[in-house]
């Protein structure tokens, strides 16, 4: 294995893992902030054991995504040396910004964790809010950060160095503007549906606690709301690709040839010696429909430019396809739960929606990781687009498969370990008996 | 005062904060290693209560100082991320198992023996993480950051594993332990367990001290530039007079049970350190060449950092002061 593709292994791993993490650490906190502002309200205890139950997993969720981001911040460096060096000064203040918005997220769920009987209600609620908001305000920053890598702005070249910086033009950066609503609506309908997933796997079994069915219910409005708002969010970011990054669109959708009234393909297996996808399925005009608005329109194909910038054809094309059917999926299983509970149908009573809630407990996570692998492998062979390549950027240091070998342990010991704490955290379901104390010995520690 | 002058200061107030908090983490950790007899689980308790609420907040002052660097002196840490790319990559290990192993140990649903082993590896990488740091510290001082390394060894492993730098790392991990006693003394109304912090913090403090003078020792070949500041001018002579009298007004105060007046002693100590650091190595960030000049960003990007550094600190402080307030409020103030 060369250096380079060491270097990104573990890149991509680290960000992948990271990931997880931090798009739980950030969405969770608005599900414990509204099953608090229901006790206080309704003051119905069930409420406040489930703003503590959650509350209990989040932390745990919190504390690796924080010291994998730090990681992060390392990797960058000692992995990508010339990007930084490159990159540092343009979008550098950006990451400044996600300090502070993370240094505020940790002090605010200190005080959430460790609170309970420290503040007033109101006090408590307020810090939990704040978590919630700071939580997204850094996953925002992050994700433009990296949507300068899309598409770079706020700099000029000067020779070989970029010159005029302008650090707001390069955070406000049209890829990132559009791709950090994408990656927020993804982190609550992923950690939603998961949310839900979970608790309807244990509604299946106890069809009459309470617990459960609150906390269905608040998991599955935020989850739902977000997956039915998310394929619109795609469509604005799929345009916007097709505006900045026409060969990052033509490989999403299998466009080979440029071409007028391009169909939407379904499927289909890239053939790299005939330069053609097989086995495709295609809806007429439906693609040039999407993203020109006009069934006739012109949309570029990947032959169209020179075959040393084309990324990863395959990967890319899947990993994009994967995500499309997963949020469309969800999308679904949201608009049937809503339905439901619209015709005043107690979702609980539904045995085959739960049923299928708890086979998406883990889609939501396919599909960010597969929108991840599209937008970050469809950028290759750049890691800043049409300035500077991922090969040119990489570390003089050697040996990098050694790293790549322990930071794989690391994570896969990481994960077994989390996997196994939260199925704990399942099987300790509370039973009626909580859920009937009254509001003021509602206090387990 | 100029700009990259002006963020080399915030570099060290952050470092100062990040050695005063998340250092003194680390230091907690070395003393629930250490921990024993029948009091055991005691102190165990104590630690894990006395960091649990702000240790997240603590540690992203690091997070924060990686970032000053990148942005602000990106020449700079192309160099040190390069050269130290090991013992960064080890450092980081560290604080990812250290937080993970207290994470899983305090977050868990159920109380069993498991938790045993996460204190193990909490307390493990607790030695790693301070040490890596000192040393890291230590290489930038000495820098001897080869530009085209003929080996391996030269390139990535020789500008850390030197005497300097290792002192470095000692004298980091007892300083942080040493924080971490004072502080744990003012968390504690058990006689007996004060009794037990008060050795360790006096024991520290006299190593520390022993320390700081052998690694200045070492930096005489080490740290040439360190050592001349220190040892030839004025300043450097009055520093050493101020660690040397903070060292024995902390031994004298520990003794007499004035905890506040102790920790404060601590704090100066910790902090003089740093800053003497600091202020030796200026205008160097890597010696001989890499200064705080020739390795910062464009003006612009210096403008723009300073500027959200201070809206940053605007919001920073006083949530930090309430987080504190609610946890520590006891132990603020006399």
């Amino acid at each position: 294995m060369s250096d380079l593709i060491a270097a990104r292994s573990l890149m991509a791993m680290s960000l992948g893992f990271h990931i997880i993490f931090a798009v739980v650490g950030m969405a969770m906190p608005l599900l414990m902030v509204v099953a608090e502002w229901r006790w206080l309200k309704t003051g119905k205890a069930v409420y406040l054991i489930i703003a503590k139950r959650w509350a209990k997993g989040t932390a745990i969720f919190f504390a690796i995504g924080a010291v994998t981001g730090t990681v992060l911040s390392f990797q960058l460096g000692l992995l990508w040396p010339r990007f930084m060096e490159w990159a540092g000064p343009i979008i550098g203040p950006a990451f400044a910004i996600e300090g502070f918005a993370f240094f505020t997220e940790a002090i605010f769920l200190g005080i959430y964790l460790y609170g309970w009987q420290k503040v007033s209600p109101g006090a408590h609620l307020a810090a939990g809010g704040v978590v919630a908001l700071s939580g997204i305000m850094s996953g925002v920053v992050v994700v433009m950060a990296n949507g300068w890598m899309n598409t770079p702005r706020g700099f000029m070249m000067h020779g070989e160095i970029p010159a005029n910086i302008d650090p707001v033009a390069a955070l406000f950066n049209p890829s990132g503007l559009l791709q950090a609503p994408h990656m927020i609506l993804a982190a609550f309908a992923a950690t939603g549906f998961a949310v839900a997933g979970i608790h309807a796997f244990l509604l299946l079994r106890q069809p009459d606690n309470a617990f459960h069915q609150s906390a269905l219910k608040i998991a599955l409005v935020i989850g739902g709301i977000s997956a039915i708002l998310q394929p619109l969010s795609g469509d604005f970011l799929a345009k916007q690709v097709a505006e900045f990054q026409p060969l990052k669109l033509a490989v999403f959708e299998a466009q080979v040839e440029t071409q007028q009234g391009a169909p939407f393909r379904i499927g289909g297996a890239w053939d790299s010696k005939r330069e053609v996808f097989d086995y495709v399925l295609e809806i007429p005009y439906a693609l040039s429909l999407l993203v020109t608005s006009d069934p006739n329109g012109r949309v570029t194909g990947l032959k169209d430019f020179p075959k040393e910038n084309w990324p990863p054809i395959g990967i890319t094309r899947t990993a994009f396809q994967l995500m499309v059917f997963i949020g469309l999926l969800m999308m679904g299983l949201a608009l049937w739960g809503l339905w439901l509970m619209y015709k005043k149908n107690p979702l609980y009573q539904c045995r085959r929606f739960l049923q299928a809630m708890v086979l998406a407990t883990p889609l939501g996570f396919l599909a960010i990781e597969a929108g991840w692998v599209a937008t970050e492998v469809g950028r290759q062979p750049w890691v800043i687009v049409g300035y500077l390549k991922t090969a040119d950027a990489v570390t003089p240091m050697p040996g990098l498969i050694i790293p790549l070998m322990i930071f794989g342990a690391l994570y896969i010991f990481l994960a077994c370990i989390v996997i196994w704490l939260m199925w704990r955290h399942v099987a300790a379901t509370p039973n009626q008996f909580e859920m009937t104390s009254p509001r003021k010995e509602a206090e387990p520690a | 005062m100029e700009l990259e002058i002006a963020l080399a200061n915030v570099l060290l107030i952050a470092l100062t904060f990040y050695a005063l908090l998340g250092g003194a983490d680390f230091g907690a950790g070395v003393w629930h290693l250490l921990a024993r007899g029948p009091t055991r689980r005691a102190q165990h308790q104590l630690i894990g209560e006395a960091i649990g609420p702000i240790w997240e907040a603590n540690h992203v002052w690091l997070i924060l100082i990686v970032t000053i660097i990148f942005t602000a002196f990106p020449r700079a840490y192309v160099h040190i991320s390069t050269t130290l790319h090991i013992p960064l990559t080890i450092l980081v290990i560290g604080i990812v198992l250290r937080g993970s192993a207290f994470a899983f140990r305090h977050y868990d649903i159920k109380d069993d023996d498991i938790h045993l082993r996460w204190d193990q590896l909490f307390a493990i990488s607790s030695l790693i993480s301070p040490f890596l740091l000192g040393m890291i510290i230590g290489a930038i001082t000495t820098g001897h950051f080869p530009v085209n390394p003929a080996t391996f060894f030269d390139g990535y492993i020789s500008p850390w594993l030197q005497p300097f730098p290792l002192g470095m790392g000692l004298l980091t991990l007892l300083l942080f332990s040493y924080l971490a006693a004072t502080y744990l003394l003012l968390e504690t109304h058990d006689p007996t367990l004060q009794k037990i912090f008060r050795k360790r913090a006096i024991t520290a403090v006299l190593l520390a001290g022993i320390l700081e003078e052998a690694v200045l020792y070492l930096g005489r070949s080490g740290a040439p530039r360190l050592w001349g500041e220190l040892t030839t001018s004025l300043w450097g002579v009055f520093i050493q007079l101020g660690v040397g009298s903070l060292t024995i007004a902390a031994i004298l105060l520990l003794l007499t049970q004035r905890y506040w007046w102790a920790r404060t002693c601590a704090i100066l100590q910790v902090t003089l350190t740093i800053w003497t650091w600091g202020i030796a190595q200026f205008p160097y960030l890597i010696p001989p060449n890499l200064t705080v000049f020739n390795t910062a960003a464009p003006e612009v990007t210096l403008h723009f950092i300073a500027g959200a550094l201070l809206v940053g600190t605007l919001l920073l402080f006083p949530s930090l002061f309430y987080l504190f307030r609610i946890f520590k409020g006891n132990t603020l103030f006399r």
